[in-house]
């Protein structure tokens, strides 16, 4: 496929056409969305992290006035389908039921157990106060150590660890599955090394954040059609999930996105929807069900906490020989933790000739996990990139010049296997050379840390159609809900196809029954796999548009060309005037009909995407407060088509990272109940915590598509936390391998250890 | 539940024009907002005050909804980000929110916009430190604030030279 390299529309910066519903107000999301008629649900949350469910009494609760219905794991038969996505893997939605509303067990703290439907919110939340339930407390594995451990207590007696086994493991286990990843002969490679560091890495469980909590309205008709208006990153994934769960017809089931008030992965599983849906079915009304800050935080998102060893060995002149990791990832309350994906990405910028490595999913009694952009990118990076920071001290090489020496490029093979096409990460980490910021003085108490990060970036099912009306202007209907400027970015690829102006394009986010089966808002494949989709639509608008001029000209199709957005005749001496879109559009009621133009596509894996980011930090040395002086990010977007929104992303990304590193946990105490799930305990970074962060856009064409797009939206995630970490190693001279470097943490460690980097080194 | 006691009726002014509504004592002014007027512009985020996406003005004043009793709308005014733009036109600080991409999701922005024009009302020149501190109470998750701070410093230059 040929990469473009000229554009008029893609590159500039239009204001997004859904921008000014979104800064007066009537943008309407989630929980703004209401029916006549309407019932509120409330839910039945597990105050305990493990425990059978020995009864449940709701006598009490439906005799509060105004209650319509009650809805428990009984009345959903649980079902062993799964969803699948793509190359991510497949959606078990008999977890996916189980999580929504337990049957026999709760497994977190924070567990639906049951919903309440009634005429106000007041009556629904009196009544699921009043469902009764008896519990057979049992232990929980709050940890690693202890899921791990061989008397542990089992979360899924009928568990058995899914693919590579584990040699001489037998009976039940915490243990989802093991995976491991390997090249040459890592003990050879280590007995090569002139500098071995080896260090150990733990990351809590953290939440994705978004400020909108989980909306759902559900109205069941009197012909068996339902309709489910919700907050979903995909509408397509909520009917067929819900379909699956409830065991319904999915040609039923139709799903309107609403707007989105940020998911970043968490927004992808059903939680509400499908008790929304039996509720409205016992009741016959429409049912509203909206979250609270506390529901978010114990009973969705959020990614796994982990626990990973890693080993790295390097020549004397920075040569990477071997490396070797162990890494376990908690799953949560039930498995699909981003283990694979962590164990695939820890070596993914670097040629490293022998490794070995090998990463678990361990299920503990914690909320299931959801995807948290680039998951599990970013924790196994920090072992990485920190382990570099540690290997460039020891060899006395600037980071740079240590991480370009290793670098993967074009031709070399990707940990996992498969070659790079054309990737950016040789032109990023020249890029970071060449920035004031690598070079410009520190001031006192300052540290500087860099990191690499690289991600994927998806493909999957897309569909767009582009129509054009007679005045010349086109709507663009996509199924991806917009979660960040992607409706901008469609309009744009529209222009550029057919140079009509961005305002007179109106893109429109469809639901389920109007628009084209489209996969997720996520993995970064919206502006890529939906953008091919959409320009592949306008091509066949301007195809269209070519045949109609040949008509209106009476002469043959392949006399007339498409040239600078206008329809020109071939024929030789002929003086027509070219054809402009509006010229043509104008006679379509004479000249066969409105023009609708389609595309659908299975896109393959976008371009990879690499990036690093510079992290200036200042501690205070009496608080162990620490605070980001400086910031910047750099990235390949292969190409930017709305460059304000490409740099959001590396700036949101970043703070995200930041947040991770400095403060941000789930705390649980000994039973396994959330002790912070609010934002004030839960600590993300404010406008107050954070510098501007500056960014660079390189751009190395992805030849996968037209305008050489990759995803932007996940790799800036990925850097952070080692980049945080290594200008704490500057400041303080201690490898911290635990996150967050809250203050306590870091004073703790600065008070009692001094100058301990915590690293072997042979020969 | 409803109890049986009668709802109370509370007479305020939002947005410049007289509007009441019933409602129950322990309501907040969001739950009146949303639900008894039908503003939803103003979101409901955390419900405890630490997230600013419900940010009004009470009488002038900068806070969150979900911390203010509806019945303490009462004879006071109210300014919700439905009242930020006047006569068809957008504020300043709507214009640079959309020039600068100041928004990603945009469920935060109708609270910085409101905490925003708080700030510009006491300060019209204000540093970036001041911005961020003022801007310290909403979070945004997705746009790590950069071009936030930038719209907001831009709309008060952008007022400056209109006042001057």
């Amino acid at each position: 496929m040929s990469t473009r390299h000229h554009f008029e529309y893609v590159g500039t910066r239009p204001i997004r056409h859904d921008g000014v519903d979104k800064v007066t107000g009537r943008a309407a999301f989630g929980a703004d969305f209401s029916l006549p008629g309407m019932l509120y649900g409330a839910v039945v949350r597990s105050p305990h992290a493990h425990a059978r469910i020995v009864s449940i009494d709701t006598s009490a609760a439906e005799a509060v006035p105004g209650v319509k219905a009650i809805v428990t794991g009984r009345d959903i038969p649980k079902t062993n389908k799964k969803v699948w996505l793509g190359g991510e893997g497949a959606l078990d939605l008999g977890d996916m039921g189980d999580n929504a509303l337990a049957h026999e067990k709760v497994l977190y703290d924070g567990h639906a157990i049951a919903a309440v439907a009634a005429s106000t919110l007041e009556a629904a939340r009196e009544a699921a106060r009043l469902v009764r339930i008896e519990y057979d407390v049992l232990e929980p594995a709050m940890t690693l150590e202890r899921a791990l451990a061989a008397d542990a207590p089992i979360l899924h007696p009928e568990m058995t660890t899914g693919g590579k086994p584990i040699p001489g493991a037998t009976g039940p286990t915490n243990i989802a599955a093991r995976m491991e990843i390997k090249r040459g002969d890592v003990d050879a490679g280590f007995a090569e090394a002139d500098v071995i560091v080896e260090h150990e890495f733990r990351t809590p469980m953290v939440h994705q954040g978004y400020i909108e909590p989980h909306a759902t309205v559900a109205r069941v008709g009197a012909d068996g059609r339902i309709i489910v208006w919700t907050t979903t990153q995909g509408p397509f994934l909520v009917r067929d999930a819900c379909a699956g769960i409830l065991h319904l017809d999915a040609a039923n089931v139709r799903v309107v996105p609403s707007e989105i008030g940020g998911g970043f992965g968490g927004k992808i599983p059903v939680y509400l929807e499908p008790l929304a849906i039996v509720l409205s079915q016992k009741s016959g009304r429409p049912v509203k069900m909206v979250m609270d800050r506390s529901d978010v935080f114990r009973a969705t998102g959020p990614t796994s906490g982990c626990h990973i060893v890693m080993k790295m060995g390097a020549k004397r002149d920075g040569t990477l020989v071997a490396a070797s990791a162990s890494m376990w990832y908690e799953a949560g309350a039930y498995k699909g933790s981003p283990y694979g994906a962590a164990a695939m990405c820890a070596l993914a910028c670097y040629n490293v000739p022998n490794f070995f490595v090998e990463a678990y999913d361990v299920v503990v009694n914690k909320p299931k996990v959801a995807a948290y952009r680039a998951p599990g990118s970013p924790m196994s990076t920090l072992a990485t990139e920190s382990l570099m920071d540690e290997l460039a001290r020891r060899l006395e090489m600037d980071p740079i010049e240590l991480r370009l020496k290793n670098a993967v490029a074009t031709g070399d093979h990707a940990p996992y296997g498969p070659k790079y096409g054309p990737i950016g990460l040789r032109q990023v980490l020249e890029a970071v050379r060449e920035h004031p910021h690598w070079s410009a003085p520190l001031g006192p108490n300052q540290g500087r840390g860099v990191a690499c990060g690289f991600w994927f970036n998806g493909g999957m099912n897309s569909s767009a159609t582009v129509s054009l009306d007679s005045d010349g202007s086109a709507t663009v209907v996509t199924g991806n809900p917009d979660i960040g400027g992607t409706r901008a970015a469609q309009a744009m690829m529209v222009s550029e196809e057919l140079g009509i102006p961005v305002e007179r394009v109106r893109p429109v986010v469809g639901d389920t029954d109007t628009a084209g089966y489209t996969d997720l808002s996520a993995g970064s494949r919206v502006c890529y796999a939906t953008g091919m989709a959409v320009i592949r639509a306008a091509e066949d608008v301007r195809e269209q548009l070519r045949l109609r001029a040949a008509k209106i000209w009476k002469i043959e199709p392949d006399q007339v060309v498409w040239e600078g957005g206008q329809a020109r005749s071939l024929v030789a001496g002929d003086d027509k005037q070219p054809l402009s879109v509006s010229a043509i559009a104008a006679t379509l009621a004479k000249t066969g009909g409105p023009i609708v133009g389609r595309a659908s596509l299975n896109a393959p894996m976008a371009g990879p995407a690499f990036a690093a980011h510079i992290c200036d930090l200042e501690l205070d040395r009496e608080t162990g407060c620490s605070k980001i002086v400086r910031y910047t990010a750099i990235q390949d977007a292969g190409k930017a088509v709305h460059p304000s929104y490409v740099e959001g992303q590396m700036q949101g990304g970043a703070a995200q990272g930041i947040g991770w590193a400095l403060n941000e946990e789930y705390i649980f105490n000994a039973k396994g109940t959330m002790e912070n799930p609010g934002f004030l305990d839960y600590r993300m970074p404010v406008a107050s915590d954070l510098p501007m962060i500056d960014t660079v856009i390189v751009e190395v064409a992805n030849p996968s598509h037209p305008y050489g797009v990759r995803g932007v939206g996940e790799v800036p995630i990925v850097p952070p936390l080692a980049a945080v970490a290594n200008a704490m190693r500057s400041v303080t001279g201690i490898r911290f391998g635990q996150m967050p470097m809250s203050p306590p943490r870091v004073l703790a460690e600065t008070t009692t250890r001094r100058e301990e980097p915590a690293v072997a080194m042979s020969s | 539940m409803a109890t049986d006691v009668s709802r109370i009726h509370v007479e305020t002014t939002i947005n410049g024009e007289p509007v009441e509504f019933l409602c129950e004592g322990h309501d907040t002014l969001l739950m009146a907002l949303r639900d008894a007027v039908g503003l939803t512009g103003t979101k409901e985020g955390c419900s405890t005050g630490d997230c600013g996406a419900c940010s009004v003005m009470l009488d002038g004043r900068l806070v969150p909804s979900c911390l203010v009793l509806a019945p303490e709308a009462q004879g006071r005014a109210v300014t919700t980000i439905e009242g930020i733009a006047k006569d068809g036109k957008l504020h300043p600080l709507q214009q640079q929110f959309l020039q600068h991409a100041a928004l990603q999701c945009g469920i935060c922005t109708p609270g910085f916009i409101v905490a925003a024009k708080a700030l510009l009302d006491v300060n019209s020149n204000p540093t970036e430190s001041e911005a961020r501190y003022w801007l310290a109470g909403n979070l945004c998750r997705c746009t790590g604030y950069d071009k936030i701070i930038r719209a907001v410093l831009d709309a008060a230059a952008e007022t400056q030279k209109v006042t001057v």
